[in-house]
């Protein structure tokens, strides 16, 4: 923390000083609540029978703690016709995010590693038509890409999903080493020449050594896009496949039946806890990897 | 061999990534762009015929909605956040003694998926027992409040949501900002007794342009890939009320089966998103060569 205030000292009575302070920290907590308060909604309503539900009020605290509907999201709520709660999908959505996860980090370290420190001819276009790829909205290849996932077979599958989260991913992580690798002076790599390491025994040993920051940020970033992803999920999964999201969704707007609010909230909790853990654990490298393509470094 | 191989490892490492990008993002929108060009339905046809498809699009009323709503939540949205990210990233830096934890409590949204986001706030505002009834039991029994179902209201429950989700993301922004102008300046502005908020608003903000304009891109470049938020929070409704592109171009590819729609309507996202990412990407990519 740096030692400075900006209130001018001169000009404001001690008074008007505590006040502005109780001020201040009064419109802190509102916001705080503003942000807390859904949470809260979610956790509360999650811990509440549907009687209670229906008399109380929404941010009431249960007057009788029930674990019920967490039982029922995880292993037996409706997502359609199957009703087998989120537990297949919190799965599938595993089995997605951490090969994807893996694979698109690894080359993106290889190719941020090429465009940082091995400058050849193109390579600068080459990562400039990767940044504008970065930004397209998905749903401008949303249609060829079923096409290609059904000639090559993988269609619906979650290999498929694996595939199409990797290949979409690889600007943000070509993005995250390369601006890593850049402030590397390149001597180093030229001296490692010159001892006669070739590429790939530069990466590993000069390079590897330095990239945990940057293998965290990217693993983080990719692992909260992959598991928060919905539209890949929704458009190239079938019964059996789909993520957390998509089960989370259909769960809420199945129309079967009761309409149980906190096996919904339950539910949205679940599909939540890794990412949110992620959050709590490594707040800062999640910080990182947001603000890293954002602000120039 | 070996010699050409050690020369040309870069370029061969590469190739695979630059194979895909030219045919997954570049390949995959030139055969979107065709595709719009043609009469295609349920299945994709090639042979180009003008640009009925999006004479459709322009007298479909439904995209009109969908457009008007990007519009409407697109401006709000990026606006509020905007603001509100700067009001909070002002307050955090007044030497706050719990501002880790506070800055956890504003930022954590931003790591939900929006289809939570969704779903939590689709509780919230349910109009039969969400805040409505809350504050009817409060004794408030003329009390109402039903946007989620109103076709008037109901994109502006999707701009509160969204706006709860990325604000606290605006304000780790701009606390980086304020962090990092020079400190002389501000003394010195101290020392001459100039009040706080005169230093904020001629010395602080303006020399936080670039950071102004990277908050600006990251939100829009949210806004106009809204699609999750929608589905979980109103699916689109009451009716087609709260539609986007992004809904629309869905539901012509998947559940309409009218693919011509569907990729004529993903062209005109892409043109939006062009006319503010190029340049953007311009600008960076040449002060980066220098």
């Amino acid at each position: 923390m740096t030692d400075m205030s900006y209130a001018p000292t001169r000009t404001q009575s001690p008074t008007t000083k505590l006040v502005l302070r109780f001020v201040l920290y009064i419109l802190l907590a509102l916001f705080a609540l503003f942000y807390l308060m859904p949470l809260f909604v979610m956790i509360t309503t999650s811990l509440k029978s549907l009687d209670e539900i229906r008399t109380g009020d929404l941010v009431s605290l249960p007057r009788e703690v029930t674990f019920d509907a967490w039982r029922t999201a995880w292993s037996s709520a409706c997502t359609g016709i199957q009703c087998e709660g989120v537990r297949p999908y919190f799965l599938n959505s595993l089995l997605i995010a951490i090969p994807a996860v893996l694979i698109s980090t690894i080359i993106g370290a290889l190719n941020g590693y090429v465009v940082a420190q091995w400058k050849f001819k193109g390579a600068n276009i080459f990562f400039a038509l990767l940044l504008f790829g970065c930004f397209i909205p998905f749903q401008v290849v949303l249609l060829p890409m079923a096409i290609v996932l059904g000639k090559l077979g993988i269609s619906g599958t979650i290999p498929g999903l694996i595939f199409v989260h990797v290949i979409y991913g690889l600007g943000f992580t070509t993005l995250f080493f390369r601006n890593y690798y850049v402030s590397i002076p390149s001597e180093l790599t030229k001296a490692a020449m010159i001892d006669g390491a070739g590429f790939f025994r530069i990466f590993w040993s000069i390079f590897m050594p330095l990239s945990l920051p940057i293998i965290v940020v990217s693993v983080i970033w990719q692992f909260t896009q992959i598991w928060n992803d919905f539209l890949f999920g929704v458009s190239f999964s079938q019964a059996g496949t789909q993520p957390v999201t998509v089960a989370l969704n259909n769960i809420v707007n199945s129309t079967t039946g009761v309409k149980e609010y906190n096996v919904d909230m339950a539910a949205a909790i679940i599909a939540a806890l890794p990412t949110l853990l992620v959050y709590v654990v490594a707040g800062k490298y999640f910080i990182r990897g947001l603000t890293a393509g954002s602000v120039k470094g | 061999m070996t010699r050409w191989l050690q020369d040309n490892m870069p370029k061969i490492v590469l190739a695979p990534s630059f194979i895909a990008v030219m045919v997954f993002v570049y390949g995959f929108i030139g055969w979107t762009a065709w595709v719009s060009l043609t009469r295609s339905r349920l299945m994709p046809r090639y042979e180009i015929d003008s640009f009925i498809q999006y004479g459709r699009l322009a007298d479909s009323p439904r995209f009109e909605t969908a457009m008007v709503n990007l519009a409407i939540f697109g401006t709000l949205f990026i606006v509020i956040a905007m603001v509100l990210g700067l009001l909070l990233a002002i307050l955090l830096d007044q030497k706050i003694r719990i501002e880790g934890a506070i800055r956890t409590i504003y930022l954590y949204p931003m790591a939900l998926s929006m289809i939570v986001t969704g779903t939590a706030w689709k509780w919230i505002l349910n109009p039969e027992l969400g805040i409505e009834a809350t504050i009817k039991g409060w004794g408030f029994a003329n009390f109402e409040f039903k946007w989620l179902v109103d076709p008037d209201m109901a994109i502006y429950t999707v701009v509160l949501a969204a706006v709860w989700q990325s604000s606290g993301f605006v304000m780790a922004l701009f606390l980086a900002g304020l962090r990092s102008v020079d400190e002389e300046i501000i003394k010195a502005a101290q020392v001459d007794g100039i009040p706080t908020w005169r230093v904020y608003s001629a010395i602080i903000i303006p020399s936080m342009a670039p950071i102004f304009l990277s908050a600006f891109i990251v939100l829009a470049h949210l806004a106009i890939k809204a699609f999750d938020l929608v589905i979980a929070l109103t699916g689109g409704g009451p009716g087609y009320a709260t539609d986007l592109p992004a809904t629309y171009m869905y539901a012509m590819a998947f559940s309409r089966g009218d693919i011509g729609q569907a990729a004529s309507s993903a062209m005109v996202m892409m043109l939006v998103v062009f006319t503010i990412v190029v340049p953007y990407l311009y600008s960076e990519l040449r002060t980066k060569d220098d």
